[in-house]
């Protein structure tokens, strides 16, 4: 067992849940938790969310209250930020030029907006969506904000498009592809999102590329598009994705590949270096064993969890299976598996009534299911998938075939 | 303020104030209690807030959704009757004294 102990880079979801699981599974060294905002921990799925939304504030936010840390031993280190890795030490240099030595580092330093090079970014009003900072700042200016623009339809740029409607804003989505989340979920379910968003009345452009933002005294007005159209915005969500925050490994000569790269069990080529989350690429038993960078809570809770059990002594194979959320106004998805590479898509339940899942196949053999407004096709799709069973597309078509029964079967 | 017992796994039980309109899981959670995991935040989308409610106070509790009825099926542990998400049971004056046992484990 390390005797100086673990340093954590990054006080998201991962590197929080990785100092508390040390503490439960009963680690006893020192742990330091190292982030770059100036908040305590606080969880990042209701920013776009609850938080946005103004239904929640920033205590409900906090992953624990301060004297969680003091009682835990949690050396908390926020605002600031880690220049470079001494690996050859074994420590972290820190911005202000402090030393940190570690006898295990995590690197949990999660992702970056991606920021397009497009003229006008840097106008007053164009902003994302990532961290409470950012959040604050939309909150702010949606007040009175009449025209928003969001490039980019995944996940936050949808949320954040519902909730300024239900504000009475209009809302203009305008993305480069041919349909909404089209990363994430199946033909069919971005047809449904994008038809249930319009009703609201969000207007979509599908297919077109952004080609300038235009302001006037420093401030956004209208977003041009390579078709020839100005949409006006007095503001403008960049959704556009985010990229891997993995220069302190790529510097330390530690492999990156679209992340961190890290084996099995989520260890780098150096023995005292993991990393987690949303900068870690894993081979995932989800995924053929195939490298993978997920963007999810699950995924850096379940990350964490496994590396806290290495530190103690118990190593093991990353395998929990990866599930993603998302509200969107009145729509619930929920995803269970990893649904890259799909070739036949099964629908089951209500599609037009907006209460179905979507089963995705290769072949015979089931992905991952993506269930919209139907919780428990949702819980009974993460039984089956994490204990490697399969539904036939036949019987995943067949209304009367009893899901539950067969996600609740042992062995 | 109303008092909920939160009772771990192991037999140690810890009683919090919580306060009318907060959740039995936001309590916890807010209180650096262990037991209680939350993954999702509150938004009935995770099942990692799970706890066995004391039979003889199930009806003081605020009904079950379909959504946390249906989530209740992917816990960690398995359900029981007395089986409810704690992020659903918003505190009310009828739940004051409440006692929660937690799940063996939330994940």
């Amino acid at each position: 067992m390390p005797s100086a102990g673990v340093v954590i880079v990054g006080a998201g979801h991962g590197g929080f849940q990785l100092a508390a699981s040390l503490r439960q599974n009963g680690f006893d060294g020192g742990i330091t938790l190292i982030g770059d905002e100036p908040h305590l921990p606080y969880q990042r799925p209701p920013l776009s969310k609850d938080y946005l939304d103004g239904k929640i504030g920033l205590d409900l936010l906090l992953m624990r209250p301060a004297a969680f840390f003091d009682e835990h031993r949690i050396e908390l280190a926020m605002g600031v930020s880690v220049g470079a890795l001494d690996r050859a030490a074994r420590a972290v240099v820190l911005s202000d030029g402090k030393r940190l030595p570690y006898d295990h580092l995590v690197l949990a330093t999660g992702a970056r907006n991606r920021v397009p090079p497009l003229p006008g970014v840097e106008l007053d009003g164009v902003v994302y969506l990532r961290n409470l900072a950012e959040t604050e700042a939309l909150k702010e200016r949606l007040v009175a904000a009449e025209h928003a623009v969001v490039i980019g339809a995944g996940f936050i740029g949808l949320e954040f498009a519902a909730i300024a409607r239900a504000k009475g804003k209009h809302v203009h989505v305008v993305e480069l592809t041919e349909r909404v989340m089209g990363r994430v979920v199946c033909p069919q379910s971005s047809a449904y999102f994008a038809a249930a968003h319009r009703q609201t009345g969000v207007e979509f452009s599908f297919g077109v590329r952004v080609e300038r933002l235009a302001g006037e005294g420093g401030k956004v007005n209208h977003v041009v598009l390579d078709d020839g159209r100005s949409l006006p915005a007095d503001l403008v969500l960049i959704s556009i994705g985010v990229v891997p925050n993995e220069g302190l490994a790529a510097a330390s000569g530690l492999a990156v590949d679209n992340g961190v790269v890290v084996n099995e069990e989520l260890l780098t080529a150096d023995n005292n270096i993991s990393a987690i989350g949303d900068c870690a690429s894993f081979p995932s038993r989800h995924s053929q064993r195939n490298p993978v960078r997920l963007e999810a809570v699950q995924n850096a809770a379940d990350h964490a969890r496994c590396v806290a059990n290495r530190l103690v002594g118990k190593p093991h194979a990353y395998e929990a299976l990866p599930w993603f959320w998302s509200e969107q106004g009145a729509l619930r998805l929920q995803i269970a598996g990893l649904t890259t590479g799909f070739q036949d898509v099964v629908l089951r339940g209500n599609y037009e009534g907006g209460e179905y899942s979507a089963f995705c196949y290769a072949g015979d053999r089931l992905l991952g299911i993506e269930s919209i407004n139907k919780p428990a096709d949702h819980a009974f799709a993460r039984r089956l998938l994490a204990a490697g069973r399969g539904v036939t597309p036949q019987q995943a078509a067949d209304e009367s075939f009893d899901l539950r029964a067969a996600a609740m079967a042992r062995g | 303020m109303p008092r909920v017992t939160y009772v771990s796994h192991d037999g140690n039980s810890t009683t919090l104030d919580v306060p009318l309109g907060t959740s039995v899981m936001q309590a916890a959670v807010l209180q650096g209690l262990d037991g209680i995991v939350a993954e999702c935040g509150g938004s009935c989308m995770c099942a990692t807030c799970h706890v066995f409610v004391r039979e003889d106070q199930l009806s003081r509790l605020p009904e079950m959704e379909l959504g946390e009825d249906a989530m209740l099926d992917g816990t960690a542990s398995p359900r029981r009757p007395n089986s409810r998400l704690s992020c659903q049971l918003v505190m009310t004056p009828a739940m004051d004294g409440l006692v929660v046992d937690m799940p063996e484990t939330q994940t």
